[in-house]
């Protein structure tokens, strides 16, 4: 059996600098619900494993001075659950990471894991891509900030340098009349991937959509920002016509493939599907009469 | 015996094996461990489809911590041209099956094994095998199996004269189908097409295998019977029976699936060359790759109905999934599918088609329900088109007791008209449904029927009083459906003691007689009937202790709530006698106190199943749920209620699984592509409402306590039932499986 050097560093520059020693052959463990199948599969066999849980600033939830979130990217779901704010300020953000795996599985995993996973289903990325979350990534070369949509390039690759660790999502401040939702479609009722994954978050000023983003999942090889769907949106009373625009708009987004999970077909229809229910929910959370 | 103030049979006690199970302590395959043992490792084939020109294991032996190699030339070889059969299962396949010889006929199929000191030596040993492969062009659906100019999968194989992967064919025929037709005021005739299911079972395949110097073998696995474990690793190993000990585990389901084995004859000559211990446990992936699953099918059926609902003639041809080996369940789609019904004109046809798939193994009521599913769909199209009710038909066309079925038998005490009118005059069947609650929401309401042969085979049971005056029952099949707990239930109303002094153990292949496998709904039909016939003789023994204490004629004492008492004022006047008492006195009153009995039991009559299912399709996304669902077949007695609910239950959510989501996908060459329960979907908790069972009780006459097998009619009738419901909430027909949400929209925006 292969070695396997296991790291718990207490700060995040001695995480960045094994991480960076370690030249390709580390991996980062947050929850492990996907390194660790990984391993078992054969698929991934690390040198060295550098646990972050030890790490406040990667597993610490906190309100900013702007009224705004800081989420550590090693944040469990569950934890981030019992947040007596979050989810109040976030539906849509919170719903949709509370949909990666069992139940079990949200006592370990997290954003920052199903993130950096790099799957264009992954459940939370279409809701932090609404959000217009911020990531702060942390490497050899210092820290900087990256929109999230920015950060997957493609399935199961990121926009990480070699040794960079994800270290936080920053989500704004809410505006009054705001609202986020996320719905994906999947064959079952739980435990399973999304076929297609949206995320609406939305600002209403007297009924009228002042403000709007869109994320969209399992449609493309990576989860996309669909601006078009957003201006469908704004300046709107969300009537029928800009729904089926912005569905239209999410349609138009879809680069996916046939899988076992799903067709093209399909995925291009659902997709406008559920821009619609998505935004229904989201607005409703905006306080539409 | 039948009285409903049964002082236990019928109550809800508590299992026998419940505490172990919750508390993580019962006693699976994969928990065993010895001294000195070693890890075994199976190398697979990464070929749908290859002659094997040579295997050179010289590498793999040579690794350190390796302790020993086989391959196909350590099993037992059965010739291609001569069957042997034990049971069902055909040696020339399974030998095959555990070891692939002259090629390899699925991706997956095993080629070689290892056994070494760790896991991970065994695996990377199973790497350095070197296996020379001709790759061969594969096939794996119906469709393309049966075109002229398919891969042939084994040339020995002869249809109408030619190669062919058409392995075999089975017919059931009465009257005269044309003749039927002719008489049909409306005749429809549909296609129909399903796909592989897996049985699912949580419990991965495993064994501990012991092999000694002087050649006794002692095996621990997961099966659905330990002597099916010792008679078929006998054949293929060449190790005679008496020789071999096979001890059932705890097992975590099987389904059907466990009535063959596929690790411990490779186990056993690992154990054998090695002289250590060898344990073997399947991952998920080996489990989904190799084993199981039921077949997929082709179909068309087509059946003739009078306008008064009166079925006339049904013409069945089905074809069915071998897998690479032959021996798909041709008798489950060709001998039931009609069977629920009186009709002069039938002609059932089964095909069995080899492809480059795993090969099929039982899965409750082998084939049956995808016969069930065209026939059923049929019955339900004509009843709509001709304004009939559909249970109302079912009821007229009933099999009654004295029918000869299609397939042969003529039928017992048969009760398919009694469940089908419990259904009929069931709330549920009468609620009314919203069928549009919301603008994209669609609710529909579907029934249908099934029928299962149910058996009866050989049982043993020992029943033995221990020397406290409490209680041993052993029985010989391991317990999938309660048989335990129905066990302990029917000694305990026997003997007149509390439920909590027996003990129901499952003894190993040295400690019990024969008993066949635990299928066909047999076991608590049967155990029941060995158990009462040995608890009779137990009673007869104590009356007779009694007897001889009182010196009195043993025909005057009475065995009565736990006590022996004198028969009457004439016997005597002596205080009575308890089973505590008397097992005290055993010795000096004549030894031991115990008996066995080992039958051949027979008269299981067939089992019949007819459900009600409300669905939901949201018709923007396709997906269909199933929101509510009431199944219900006649129990003949419920020995454990909680049990036959539960059997009726695990059928009704198979079928359902069957029918929305579950399916085997492959590339295109020829791998499964979705070999994990991720994305093999089997419906979770969340997916399904409560599913209510209801079983009647109409005594089997020919069974002492009047039990009917429940444990496969189940399964039957939610393929079709659902395919109905669904046709009823958004006007389309489907006939093809499984409901899954991009096939179901495609129809819908057709």
């Amino acid at each position: 059996m292969t070695d396997i050097r296991y790291l718990a560093p207490q700060t995040l520059d001695e995480a960045v600098g094994a991480f960076a020693a370690a030249q390709g052959a580390a991996r980062i463990l947050a929850g492990g619900t996907d390194l660790l199948v990984q391993m078992r599969n054969g698929v991934a066999r690390p040198g060295t494993i550098i646990d972050i849980k030890k790490i406040a600033e990667l597993t610490s939830i906190e309100e900013t001075a702007d009224g705004g979130f800081r989420i550590g990217a090693a944040v469990s779901g569950a934890v981030l659950a019992e947040h007596p704010r979050f989810g109040t300020v976030w539906p849509g953000v919170l719903e949709a990471i509370n949909l990666i795996g069992s139940t079990q599985v949200q006592g370990r995993a997290s954003p920052g894991g199903n993130l950096c996973h790099g799957s264009p289903a992954a459940d939370s990325v279409p809701a932090m891509v609404a959000a217009g979350a911020v990531l702060t990534i942390q490497g050899p070369n210092g820290r900087r900030t990256l929109p999230v949509e920015q950060f997957p390039v493609g399935p199961g690759r990121n926009s990480l340098a070699p040794g960079e660790i994800l270290v936080s999502f920053s989500l704004p401040a809410r505006p009054k009349g705001s609202g986020d939702a996320y719905l994906r479609m999947i064959p079952r009722t739980e435990m399973d991937i999304a076929v297609v994954g949206v995320g609406v978050s939305l600002t209403l000023e007297n009924g009228v959509c002042t403000a709007a983003r869109v994320g969209l999942g399992a449609v493309a090889p990576t989860v996309k920002l669909v601006a078009d769907a957003a201006t469908a949106l704004v300046g709107t009373k969300l009537d029928d016509a800009a729904l089926e625009a912005a569905a239209a708009a999410c349609r138009a987004a879809c680069k996916p493939i046939d899988d076992k999970r799903g067709t093209i077909e399909y995925r291009i229809k659902v997709s406008g599907v559920l821009l619609k229910r998505t935004v229904a929910i989201a607005a409703e959370r905006a306080g539409r009469a | 015996m039948n009285a409903i103030d049964n002082k236990w049979i019928g109550q809800r006690t508590i299992r026998p094996d419940g505490v172990d199970k919750v508390t993580g302590r019962a006693g699976y395959a994969a928990d065993n461990t010895m001294p000195g043992m070693i890890w075994g490792h199976v190398l697979r084939s990464p070929h749908a489809h290859a002659v094997i020109r040579g295997i050179n294991t010289a590498k793999a032996e040579a690794l350190p911590g390796v302790k020993a190699v086989v391959t196909a030339q350590d099993i037992v070889n059965f010739p291609l041209d001569k069957s042997v059969m034990l049971g069902i299962q055909d040696m020339r396949w399974m030998c095959r099956n555990v070891m692939a010889r002259e090629k390899a006929l699925f991706h997956g199929q095993p080629v070689a094994a290892v056994a070494a000191i760790s896991e991970e030596i065994a695996a990377a040993a199973c790497a350095l095998i070197e296996v020379d492969y001709e790759v061969l062009p594969h096939v794996i659906e119906i469709e393309d199996a049966i075109k002229p100019d398919a891969p042939i999968l084994h040339d020995f194989l002869k249809f109408e004269g030619k190669s062919s992967n058409i392995a075999g064919t089975m017919v059931n025929k009465v009257g005269d189908i044309e003749a039927g037709f002719a008489q049909a005021d409306l005749v429809i005739e549909r296609s129909y097409d399903t796909r592989p299911v897996h049985q699912g079972y949580i419990e991965p395949h495993a064994c501990t295998v012991s092999c000694t110097a002087d050649g006794k073998v002692t095996i621990w696995s997961s099966s659905q019977g330990q002597f099916m474990v010792r008679a078929m690793t006998s054949l293929l190993t060449g190790i005679p029976q008496s020789n071999i000990r096979a001890i059932p585990a705890e097992i975590g389901g099987g389904f059907g699936a466990k009535t063959i084995i596929y690790l411990e004859p490779v186990a056993v000559m690992l154990s054998k060359k090695s002289g250590r211990p060898v344990k073997m446990v399947m991952s998920r992936d080996e489990v989904f790759r190799a084993t199981g699953p039921a077949p997929g099918m082709k179909a068309t059926v087509k059946i003739g109905m009078k306008k008064d609902g009166t079925i006339v003639a049904g013409h069945g041809v089905f074809y069915l999934q071998a897998g690479g080996l032959p021996g798909s369940p041709l008798r489950g789609p060709v001998g039931c599918s009609f069977a629920p019904y009186n009709i002069a004109n039938v002609l059932s046809e089964g095909f069995d088609v080899v492809s480059n798939r795993p090969k099929v193994a039982a899965y409750r009521a082998p084939g049956a329900p995808l016969g069930a599913f065209a026939v059923e769909t049929v019955i339900d199209e004509l009843c709509e088109k001709l304004g009939l009710d559909p249970l109302e038909v079912r009821i007229k066309n009933h099999a009654r007791p004295g029918d000869k079925a299609v397939y042969g038998a003529t039928f017992g005490s048969i009760t398919f008209v009694e469940t089908t009118e419990a259904m009929l005059n069931h709330p549920h069947y009468k609620a009314p449904l919203d069928k549009a609650p919301a603008p994209h929401i669609r609710r529909g309401r579907g029934v249908a029927s099934g029928f299962w042969y149910n058996a009866g085979g050989e049982s043993s049971a020992q029943v033995n009083i221990t020397e406290d005056g409490n209680v041993t029952v052993t029985t010989g099949h391991p317990d999938v459906g309660g048989s335990r707990a129905s066990t302990a239930n029917v000694t305990a109303e026997l003997l007149g003691i509390d439920h909590s002094r027996i003990s129901v153990l499952i003894g190993d292949t040295a400690s019990i007689g024969f008993s066949n496998l635990t299928g066909g709904s047999r076991v608590t039909f049967a155990s029941a009937m060995v158990v009462t016939q040995s608890t009779e003789k137990v009673i007869g023994q104590l009356k007779e202790r009694a007897a001889r204490i009182w010196k009195i004629d043993p025909e005057a004492v009475d065995w009565d709530n736990g006590e022996a008492r004198p028969a009457g004022a004439n016997a005597g006047k002596f205080p009575p006698l308890t089973l505590k008492e008397l097992a005290a006195k055993a010795n000096e009153m004549g030894g031991p106190i115990g008996a066995g009995i080992q039958l051949n039991t027979v008269g299981a009559d067939p089992g019949f199943a007819t459900h009600i299912v409300d669905v939901e399709v949201d018709t923007q996304l396709g997906i269909v749920r199933v929101i509510r669902y009431t199944a219900c077949q006649d129990a003949g007695r419920s020995l454990h209620p909680s049990y036959v609910e539960g059997q009726i239950q695990g059928g009704v959510v198979q079928g359902i699984g069957w029918a929305l989501s579950e399916e085997f996908l492959y590339d295109k060459t020829g791998k499964m592509d979705n070999a994990s329960f991720l994305d093999y979907r089997m419906p979770v908790c969340s997916d399904l409402p409560m599913i209510e069972a209801v079983a009647l009780e109409i005594p089997n006459p020919k069974h002492p306590q009047g039990v009917r097998g429940v444990g496969e009619a189940g399964i039957l009738p939610g393929l079709a039932a659902i395919a109905n419901a669904v046709h009823d909430a958004v006007g389309k027909r489907f006939s093809s499986l499984p409901l899954s949400p991009p096939k179901v929209l495609a129809v819908l925006d057709a």
